[in-house]
């Protein structure tokens, strides 16, 4: 394939390379192991997982040719002797897909991703994936069949099945217990051989930069840019005066600026870059300990989140620019319905509630029962996130006028994540879940994924939220293959939990993406898939 | 001297060994082990995940005999893997200890080199307009914020006159000697003057001391010169205490500077440790930070041994 730059027109010339900069480097380039935004971001632009959700949130074929589905014949559900629904899926590679170093993409490569995904040893986290993928069945060199021991709606999703490649990774994998040591993506990250996207690491030097030319063996669209360079720069100050500086042209939405300061940064310099806000699937929220005394009420529930003015809160911190939230679902998601409880600003209601619930003004200021109970809370946030620190002053403003005594207590990440959270010792806790679309809320709803000692502190319903009729309506939705039954079933879902409250909702957070004007066709996704995925539209303007 | 230094390899070595163990343990009683931070990321993740990943990482044994196991290996010269970068330790501290020595060495002896004169400049002439004006600046660079002061130096010279590049530690693709030095200069400018005035105050409070005493007046009632009576008898005076603050500073050479790396996008021994022990990367971190330790203790014995040449009245036994 010829390489695009060479044949730009003159007036893209001058832009034949890119300079990205995002907040954090990769600590590893593994597909497979170690989550981590930054690696899917540089990623996107080196590899192709088969399938991904795209920019307007539909799943998308990237390295197969077509997606299996029931009536395409290529998805075929199974019975199992239990009484279960699985489901084998057919998948064939792209007849014209290569890695890096001119070795053709085959099934030789599926069933040695599938072997190291199996593998107890080798450390791969996604073990939800290989848990659910009981076997794989060759076809031929292009096509294979999954077997999978559940029907989901989502069945074609095969998201996080990254192949690795067979005969680069193979010798990395003689002893399964050494292989997330031995793997030559972090070993040999520049070694053409490992990627199959449209552009391939050329060199890369830990923690400064990573830099990529187009893959020479790429059958795709031509990438438009001879060099793109992702450049690490922790420091959002420094980020910008980078930016300003022309060391890096632009800031990645995924990995980039805070919400506030990008409003600041487009105040000062919105003249000279394109600004571009995505609300994403990115969830803010307050999530409720329902064990608490007081917090268990459900009228108390309302009453806190009628006393704060989410809309004022948004319009006046984050310009606008991140929607309210009236549950977990974001409203560009395919389940979402505006037919739930709204919550607007209403303090005389939120303390006709409190009064009703039993907890009256008393001296000092604090509402508290008839048995002595106060309603007085901490609420906690990840210290150091100005954004959230700002939110959290407000509302402890706003619930002081209702007679709600809220204490500020920050905790950092790993500290708030690793430990409090976990152990469920909070009052209120201020985050964000971060999903993608149409994910069924499973783990943070269901009333068996309470963190407790019994089940190893796993699952992340630390709100504890146990509701029957939230369990079936997550069972269902689950399993139901028909779009029009599964939104009904979402519609039940958000009513049911924006009446019951286990955690208050507040917005949809916003990525920021500074570009340079010149430069089109970056779509952010909104979604956990980044924008570089489809780095083969990006271009410089005619 | 030869009892002094054999008693004082021993010590370090006592050091070490008690350092490793305390930052093993430190480190093992942060909240959340590796695995811990992976479940708080992926809500699939089971408790039968959580113990299979917990062993494959090593991390289900007691902190204790993870240790052990730990100084048994780097004894036997096997420092381990990073946990954080999938290599082998040495493969990861190599590239960041020479990033870090070249920024630190650079400003160490630029900070040293200009320090000498400011100071010899202004305990020749206490109080005069030249010392007051070289205390304003001393008291200036020891007051401003490291990341301030990076921050303006990228806004002037990269941002609004573009003379220098703003960050990074060369242009990506280009690794020529000029481009990775065009490259340093603003983090060792910043970090230059962020030690100078520090260390321009302990070189002229040493100098003036040293000025004052009876040897100097002697020189000078026998008619050496000026210079003569700087270079040669104050200065080597003045020079021992100086030398002590130097050498507490050294260990800074290897572990780097963690506000002026970040900043600059420098990837030096500071950031590396810093994200070694936010991320739970026992091997990592804890050869980098004993590896400061050692510098530091090896740059304080090195001074002890220093002080006898500049200073004949000590000896040692």
């Amino acid at each position: 394939m010829a390489i695009a730059a060479a044949a730009l027109p003159a007036a893209a010339a001058e832009h034949e390379t890119l300079a990205i900069g995002i907040i954090q480097f990769p600590a590893t380039l593994n597909p497979n192991t170690d989550a981590m935004a930054a690696k899917s971001y540089v990623l996107g632009l080196a590899l192709r997982p088969f399938t991904v959700y795209d920019a307007d949130w539909k799943l998308a074929c990237l390295l197969c040719t077509e997606l299996p589905s029931i009536e395409n014949g290529l998805a075929v559900p199974t019975d199992f002797p239990d009484g279960k629904k699985g489901v084998n899926l057919t998948y064939t590679i792209r007849p014209d897909a290569r890695w890096g170093d001119g070795v053709p993409v085959t099934t030789k490569d599926v069933t040695f991703t599938y072997q190291v995904g199996k593998d107890p040893k080798s450390g791969i986290e996604n073990a939800e994936l290989y848990r659910r993928l009981i076997g794989i069945d060759v076809r031929d060199d292009k096509t294979f069949t999954m077997h999978f021991d559940k029907l989901t709606f989502d069945y074609a999703a095969i998201n996080d099945f990254v192949l690795l490649p067979e005969h680069v990774e193979r010798d990395a994998f003689a002893d399964p217990a050494q292989y997330r040591l031995r793997t030559h993506y972090n070993n040999d990250p520049t070694n053409p051989g490992l990627y199959n996207g449209p552009y391939l690491l050329k060199e890369v030097v830990s923690g400064s930069h990573i830099l990529l030319e187009p893959n020479p063996h790429w059958a795709g669209p031509p990438p438009r840019f001879r060099q793109i360079t992702v450049r690490a720069i922790e420091n959002t100050a420094a980020l910008e005066a980078n930016l300003l500086s022309g060391t890096i042209e632009m800031i990645a939405g995924e990995l980039g600026l805070p919400l506030d300061e990008a409003l600041a940064f487009e105040k000062r310099h919105g003249d000279a870059f394109h600004v571009v806000y995505k609300p994403g699937l990115a969830y803010e929220h307050v999530d409720l300990n329902l064990d608490r005394p007081g917090l268990a009420d459900r009228r108390v529930r309302e009453a806190l989140i009628r006393g704060i003015d989410r809309v004022a809160i948004t319009k006046s911190l984050f310009a606008g620019r991140q929607p309210v939230a009236d549950t977990f679902m974001n409203p560009l998601d395919a389940g979402y319905t505006d037919a739930v409880p709204h919550y607007g600003y209403d303090p005389a209601r939120a303390q006709a509630l409190l009064d009703e619930a039993g907890f009256h003004k008393a001296a000092g200021g604090i509402r508290r029962s008839d048995s002595g109970q106060e309603l007085s809370f901490e609420l906690m946030t990840t210290a150091g996130n100005r954004s959230r620190e700002l939110v959290e002053q407000v509302l402890q403003s706003q619930w002081r006028q209702i007679d709600v005594e809220v204490k500020l207590k920050n905790e950092p990440a790993r500290v708030l994540f690793g430990e409090t959270l976990r152990h469920r010792r909070f009052d209120m806790a201020m985050y964000a879940w971060i999903s993608s679309p149409e994910n069924v809320p499973r783990s943070i709803l269901y009333s068996s994924e309470i963190p407790s000692e019994a089940n190893a502190l796993a699952g992340q319903n630390i709100a504890g939220f146990k509701n029957p009729e939230m369990d079936r309506l997550i069972d269902a939705l689950e399993i139901e293959l028909d779009k029009d039954k599964r939104k009904e079933l979402w519609a039940k879902a958000q009513k049911l939990y924006a009446t019951e409250l286990p955690s208050l909702p507040l917005y949809f957070r916003s990525d920021a993406f500074i570009l340079p004007k010149w430069l089109t066709g970056v779509r952010p996704t909104g979604n956990q898939y980044p924008t570089t995925l489809w780095v083969t539209d990006w271009a410089p303007r005619q | 001297m030869i009892r002094f230094i054999a008693t004082r390899l021993i010590e370090i070595a006592a050091v070490l060994a008690v350092m490793s163990f305390l930052i093993y343990v430190l480190i093992g009683l942060m909240p959340g082990d590796p695995i811990d931070l992976m479940r708080s990321a992926d809500p699939h993740m089971t408790a039968a995940d959580v113990a299979r990943l917990k062993a494959v990482y090593g991390v289900d044994r007691p902190l204790l005999e993870r240790y052990l196991a730990w100084a048994h290996a780097t004894l036997s010269g096997d420092l381990g893997y990073s946990r954080l970068f999938g290599t082998p330790v040495v493969a990861a501290l190599l590239p960041r200890l020479a990033n870090s020595l070249a920024l630190m060495g650079l400003s160490f002896l630029l900070a040293f080199v200009c320090a000498l004169g400011l100071g010899i400049a202004a305990a020749r002439r206490p109080n005069s307009s030249l010392d007051a004006a070289i205390n304003l600046f001393c008291f200036a660079s020891v007051s401003v914020p490291t990341f301030w002061l990076a921050l303006i130096l990228i806004l002037v010279f990269a941002a609004e006159l573009g003379w220098l590049p703003a960050g990074g530690m060369a242009t990506a693709g280009a690794a020529e000697a000029g481009n990775r030095l065009r490259h340093l200069v603003l983090p060792v400018a910043t970090l230059t003057i962020a030690n100078l005035g520090g260390y321009t105050r302990y070189v002229r409070a040493a100098m003036r001391d040293a000025l004052a005493q009876d040897h100097i007046r002697t020189a000078r009632a026998k008619g050496a010169g000026e210079v003569r009576v700087v270079f040669h008898h104050a200065l080597r005076t003045a020079l021992v205490p100086v030398v002590t603050i130097l050498a507490l500073s050294f260990g800074g050479l290897v572990s780097g500077a963690l506000v002026t790396e970040t900043m600059f996008a420098y990837p030096g021994m500071g950031k590396l440790i810093f994200d070694a022990v936010m991320g739970n990367d026992y091997n990592l971190a804890l050869a980098g930070l004993l590896l400061a330790t050692a510098t530091t203790m090896a740059a304080n014995f090195a001074a002890d041994l220093a002080y006898a040449w500049l200073d004949p009245r000590v000896s040692y036994r």
